[in-house]
């Protein structure tokens, strides 16, 4: 029997959601969860087949713990306005609920989910994060996974970012953290005023640097406050000192 | 169209007085540097120089609907130099007619015709100088005062739709937690509704009611705290300390639900147990102090979160109200986020 779980930070959101599942007795009710962090959990531990997640949620959002389960599963957003969000739907989402919604358009949701439950969650999920990521709330922080754990850096914390194989080394003042995501989505989706992709395998937070120094040919090098040298390519150069105005 | 000179008495008076001057100085000069006798004079003086009061009154009258911009200078310098000829040829046939057996005059009238017509020339160009003079000031004062309207006409309609802001989110979300209450607890849902109604009739309430005191204030707030405890049950509460002085104290109405809003929505999203929100209210010199507190992780919010949109449209409305940019402050201390709001009580709340 495909398992379900429910999360949203509101009870009464929680509490619509499971009256209307009552009219599905085939899909079976996993668990509760308050926020994102309960929420990642029980996906970890229960590898359900469906999930109803809100958007806006205490510590990180709907979109942020999405990012961190993998594999992903499927997801029917349920949120009651957020003009990216809906955006990020549109294209790519299974169906989301605007909240407050029917239990016509909630079984027509459940159905649709049916129809589409053989195999193209992954990918969507990814276009739609990618496309969520562009919202000016999303591009302040980066959540990642630490272990066991849920990490969330500001953004200004950020020293680096290094390419690593289909993964990104996010540099801080506490050592790395590894990241599953393109060089092209932080390009994207970090503030450009303030991030810089300087060479093909590195985005550097121009906050940090202290001296850009010529290096061999063509190239430079950027030298941080925490003393790490970053590569600068010919191009990159150029970005860098557009957005510092020199 | 600009006001005529003539609209303002004092104006009447100097334009006639200077013209009396100027035909009795033509009068002296007559009979004395040129020896006319009075009665060719007096006639001579008369007759031309109340052509000229014509003249320049049509001047006067040509420049009210067709005031000169640039280059057109050049068109009122060709209609000036047309008047004065026409001026010279009535004048020289009116005086012939009336003194044609003086041969003295007449042969001074012919001799001056030229001079006196560039006398005349200069006389109708001060006139037209100081009519432009005028017209320009007239001018400038009318957009002066258009756009002293069109500004107090923007800064009203920005005071009130800052009043009336409220969060798509909020009502969705409420509206939400009444469709779940409908199923289960229906006198809570009715209740509900209620409250919603109250506190959105409350947000498009016009303009008339601009000052409240601080307890219709609280009222008013506790409507929406009501709400949002529905919302997020045992998660939210709030302590209200407010000592009885400012209980009476004067507040800009609706200011203090959207900065609730910002502290519960960062109180709210930044803990994932109980958060209390903390309003404490009191006097200070003249001032009503209101501190609103609620938790938040510096961990993972940067700074920037204390100047989300609810506290930049609190900080508009105070600046457009008080034009000090000062009375908005935000502290954060450990795992507190402090909003202090000052509110001047020594405007007059009229």
């Amino acid at each position: 029997m495909p398992k379900v779980l429910i999360i949203d930070d509101e009870p009464l959101a929680r509490s619509i959601v499971k009256e209307y599942l009552q009219k599905h007795p085939d899909l079976e009710l996993l668990q509760e969860c308050n926020d994102g962090f309960e929420g990642l959990k029980a996906v970890q531990d229960h590898q359900p087949d469906l999930i109803f997640l809100d958007i806006q949620m205490p510590k990180i959002s709907g979109f942020e713990m999405l990012e961190l389960c993998d594999p992903a599963p499927h997801v029917i957003f349920t949120t009651a306005f957020d003009e990216y969000a809906i955006k990020a739907f549109d294209a790519h989402a299974i169906d989301y609920l605007l909240k407050p919604f029917s239990q016509e358009r909630f079984d027509k949701a459940i159905a649709k989910w049916k129809e589409q439950s053989g195999n193209r969650a992954e990918k969507n999920t990814d276009e739609l994060l990618e496309t969520a990521s562009l919202s000016p709330s999303q591009n302040q922080r980066i959540v990642v996974k630490n272990g066991s754990k849920i990490k969330i850096i500001p953004a200004a914390d950020v020293h680096y970012l290094e390419a690593a194989d289909d993964y990104v080394k996010i540099f801080t003042q506490e050592g790395y953290f590894l990241k599953n995501k393109t060089m092209g989505h932080f390009e994207k989706a970090l503030d450009p005023n303030q991030f810089v992709r300087s060479h093909r395998s590195y985005i550097v937070n121009i906050q940090q640097i202290t001296r850009i120094d010529p290096y061999e040919k063509e190239n430079h090098i950027a030298i941080l406050r925490s003393g790490a040298k970053v590569p600068v390519s010919r191009s990159g150069y150029g970005r860098l000192k557009e957005v510092l105005g020199i | 169209m600009p006001n005529s000179p003539f609209s303002i008495n004092r104006f009447r008076f100097l334009f006639a007085g200077c013209w009396a001057v100027i035909i009795l100085t033509d009068l002296y000069f007559l009979h004395n540097s040129y020896q006319l006798s009075w009665k060719a004079a007096t006639i001579d003086s008369l007759i031309s120089n109340d052509l000229l009061i014509l003249l320049s009154l049509l001047m006067m009258n040509t420049l009210r609907f067709y005031l000169p911009r640039g280059s057109q200078y050049i068109n009122i310098v060709i209609w000036g130099v047309g008047l004065i000829i026409g001026w010279s040829f009535l004048r020289r046939w009116l005086l012939g007619l009336l003194l044609g057996g003086d041969a003295f005059y007449m042969n001074f009238l012919e001799s001056s015709l030229l001079i006196r017509s560039i006398i005349g020339f200069l006389l109708l160009g001060c006139v037209s100088l100081i009519t432009i003079l005028w017209l320009l000031f007239e001018e400038q004062k009318s957009s002066e005062r258009r756009k002293q309207d069109a500004e107090k006409l923007t800064r009203e309609a920005e005071l009130f739709k800052l009043r009336q802001q409220l969060q798509p989110h909020f009502l969705f979300n409420s509206l939400n937690s009444i469709n779940a209450l409908i199923g289960s607890r229906p006198d809570e849902a009715r209740k509900m509704v209620q409250q919603l109604s109250d506190f959105l009739r409350g947000t498009i309430r016009k303009e008339d009611k601009q000052w409240v005191t601080l307890r219709e204030e609280l009222q008013y707030l506790q409507l929406y705290l009501d709400i949002e405890k529905v919302r997020f049950g045992n998660r939210l509460r709030t302590e209200i300390t407010v000592s009885e002085q400012a209980q009476e104290m004067k507040i800009p109405a609706l200011l203090l639900q959207p900065v609730m809003e910002n502290a519960i929505k960062y109180g709210l999203y930044d803990t994932t147990g109980e958060t209390v929100i903390k309003l404490n209210a009191y006097t200070e010199d003249v001032n009503l102090v209101v501190r609103i507190e609620n938790p938040y992780d510096p961990e993972t919010s940067s700074p920037k979160t204390g100047t989300g949109f609810g506290l930049q449209s609190v900080q508009r409305r105070l600046a457009l109200l008080f034009a000090r940019q000062d009375l908005l402050e935000t502290a954060a201390k450990d795992h507190t986020f402090i909003t202090g709001i000052k509110i001047p009580q020594t405007l007059n709340h009229a």
